[in-house]
């Protein structure tokens, strides 16, 4: 079965400043493929400057790739156009961090799930409202609150909302990006069961971008770890979070604190910062930082390579050593 | 500067309201916490549970318009008695803060290293040179490479987790005795915030400095704090060892928190969920707050619970406490 997203070989600059014939550019995505299939999750993790965030939107269609394509279920989303595109923005959804941002302050929430409908022209009037109320109650929301502003809702029926907009075309895909992160602690776990409830219930395919292992570990079973805007390991979550091969994802791993005080952090953490994705170090990004950097990895990038079933990481030096035994 | 044997920060039966349009809001009702020396105190809640309010009544950087009372003794000191000019004088020097976004903390045209120095010159009668020297040492003490190239470079060409380390010297720059920090890794990269959370950990251990850090990240108290108090819509709930509160959570308020981070179960089990919402703190339910979402909450909820039990197994204000090991004899 073919996957219902491709992406193949992303990249995504950004102009940053200098004159024309020195153009300077914010390398924020490079090379960077991921799959997802039918009501698959695939978790998306990466620190500030990653590039999660710009995957995220080029799959949305809000930013245009400089190379690369993002095919969904078959066709090159770039060549959409007309009624196939709109199909496609039916099909695809986003949810974000807070809606507060993407709900007009001015209406009830109700009248902007019911916008939602309306966009994607779907129903009748009589039957967009009845919709509404379906909506809410599928996402736990009491129908009742449809009248109310954003502002006068908690953070979490908020996301709510933003979800039951998301849901409204009936989509395939939902691209969610950090949608638990402003989020209290219990409020996050409304949240986070309620997206996996919609997932199993709906049969969606969700691609969950965030910062936080703990939470991609109970999302999603399949995860790609970002670092300045490449793909260093992808495979299994559970695998990865237990025997994480590329040094960077094991610093990460070694940097989640975990709730519990029997399992404090035992190394020195991760020495010094993220370079900046304008002028990325050459070869693998991750060699300043890197514990057994060698002079190799200063000038070739590396590929993603096998170190298990269904687990690529993108470090020679890992993939040597663990290959070694069989071959 | 001279440290007891005794608490170095004491709230005794703290309130603090403020005025709204629907009558004052109860932010912080009836805190009574000790902060002991050398400790790492992590005070955890979630939005709205009147840590931060705590934080700033602490150090005496609350509104004219709040309402306290209660007392903050900062060694034989109350500090919310204190006129502001004496105040002044105390924090930076004996007690010191940290907060989130270092960004705001920093001026923004001011180098970074004349700030820490700023910092010493305002409580210590030193010279320019000696300022330098002392800041210079503080920046490499919190971990800043080649502080002496940075030392003059303004807030916006560094990093937030550099940014933080700065605030973090200028506020141990007079050697305090208690220091605040109010979600100092919160806008910080996992990485990042590992680095400084290891750093908090490393300075109390060599200075003796009593860290109060309010958070709402159970994972950063687990990594880093010896005893946590938990806050539950301005009381406090729990105060226990950080092995007690994760191994028994007493309060049925901590057991939930506990139980609603993911990463803890079984990935891709239903998380458990508290129901209900917060209350409205300018009309709180009377007795136990939490008791409205409380699954074993009885008619004896509506007096409010006192925070009671010993130093092994730590304190609960709860009428029907969770863990059987820490059961507080009745009186």
């Amino acid at each position: 079965m073919s996957a219902l997203l491709e992406v193949q070989g992303l990249v995504k600059r950004f102009p940053a400043g200098g004159p024309v014939w020195r153009r300077r550019y914010v390398h924020a995505v490079s090379d960077v493929d991921l799959s997802i299939g039918r009501g698959q999750t695939l978790g998306l993790v990466g620190e500030s400057g990653s590039g999660k965030t710009t995957v995220g939107r080029c799959i949305l269609g809000l930013y245009r790739p400089d190379e690369g394509l993002v095919r969904f279920d078959g066709r090159d989303v770039a060549g959409l156009r007309g009624s196939t595109l709109a199909e496609f923005r039916r099909r695809v959804q986003p949810v974000f961090q807070d809606p507060y941002g993407s709900l007009d302050p001015r209406w009830t929430v109700g009248r902007s799930v019911q916008e939602s409908l309306e966009a994607h022209r779907i129903g009748s009037v009589q039957d967009r409202r009845d919709r509404v109320r379906e909506l809410f109650a599928t996402v736990g929301l009491d129908p009742a609150l449809g009248d109310r502003h954003p502002r006068n809702l908690s953070g979490g029926q908020r996301q709510r909302v933003g979800i039951a907009a998301a849901l409204a075309s009936e989509p395939e895909l939902i691209i969610a990006d950090e949608p638990v992160s402003a989020l209290d602690v219990s409020v996050q776990a409304q949240i986070i069961n309620l997206l996996q409830r919609l997932g199993r219930d709906l049969g969606l395919a969700v691609l969950f971008i965030s910062h936080d292992l703990g939470v991609v570990e109970h999302v999603s079973s399949e995860v790609a770890v970002m670092y300045l805007g490449r793909v260093v390991e992808t495979g299994p979550t559970a695998a990865i979070l237990r025997a994480p091969e590329h040094p960077y994802t094991r610093a990460l791993v070694e940097a989640i604190p975990h709730p519990d005080p029997s399992r404090r952090f035992r190394h020195a953490s991760l020495a010094g910062e993220i370079p900046s994705p304008v002028d990325p170090p050459s070869g693998c990004a991750f060699h300043p930082r890197c514990p057994i950097a060698q002079a190799s990895c200063r000038i070739q990038v590396p590929e993603l390579e096998p170190v298990g079933e269904d687990h690529l990481a993108a470090c020679p030096v890992v993939a040597r050593v663990t290959t070694r035994p069989t071959t | 500067m001279t440290r007891t044997t005794g608490p170095a920060l004491a709230l005794d039966d703290l309130r603090v309201s403020f005025p709204s349009a629907q009558g004052p809001v109860s932010a912080v009702d009836g805190v009574s916490l000790e902060l002991r020396p050398d400790e790492i105190l992590g005070l955890v809640g979630e939005s709205g549970c009147g840590k931060s309010t705590l934080a700033n009544a602490a150090m005496g950087l609350l509104p004219e318009s709040a309402e306290v009372s209660g007392a903050v003794r900062l060694g034989d000191r109350d500090l919310t008695i204190l006129a502001e000019r004496d105040l002044r004088r105390i924090r930076g020097d004996e007690i010191a803060m940290v907060f989130q976004d270092p960004s705001t903390s920093l001026d923004p045209v001011w180098t970074v290293g004349d700030q820490v120095a700023e910092t010493i010159r305002a409580h210590r009668d030193v010279s320019r040179r000696e300022a330098k020297a002392r800041a210079l040492k503080l920046m490499r003490e919190v971990g800043i490479p080649s502080a002496e190239q940075r030392y003059g470079e303004p807030p916006h060409r560094m990093s937030g987790g550099m940014k933080q380390r700065i605030v973090i010297a200028a506020a141990l720059a007079n050697d305090p005795a208690v220091l605040i920090a109010d979600e100092p890794t919160t806008a910080l990269d996992v990485t990042i915030q590992a680095q400084i959370l290891q750093l908090l950990d490393g300075l109390r251990q060599r200075r003796g400095t009593a860290v109060l850090l309010i958070t709402h990240d159970l994972g950063v108290v687990a990594q880093v704090c010896d005893r946590v108090a938990v806050m539950y819509a301005g009381q406090l709930v729990e105060v226990a060892t950080t092995e007690q509160i994760f191994s028994h959570p007493a309060h049925p308020y901590t057991e939930a928190l506990l139980r609603a981070v993911p990463g803890t179960g079984e990935p891709g089990a239903e998380l458990t969920v508290i129901p209900g919402q917060v209350p409205d703190l300018a009309a709180p339910p009377v007795g136990c707050r939490f008791a409205p979402r409380c699954p074993f909450a009885t008619e004896e909820c509506s007096i409010r619970p006192p925070l009671e039990g010993d130093e092994a197994h730590g304190a609960v204000a709860c009428w029907h406490p969770r863990s059987r090991d820490r059961e507080v004899t009745a009186r």
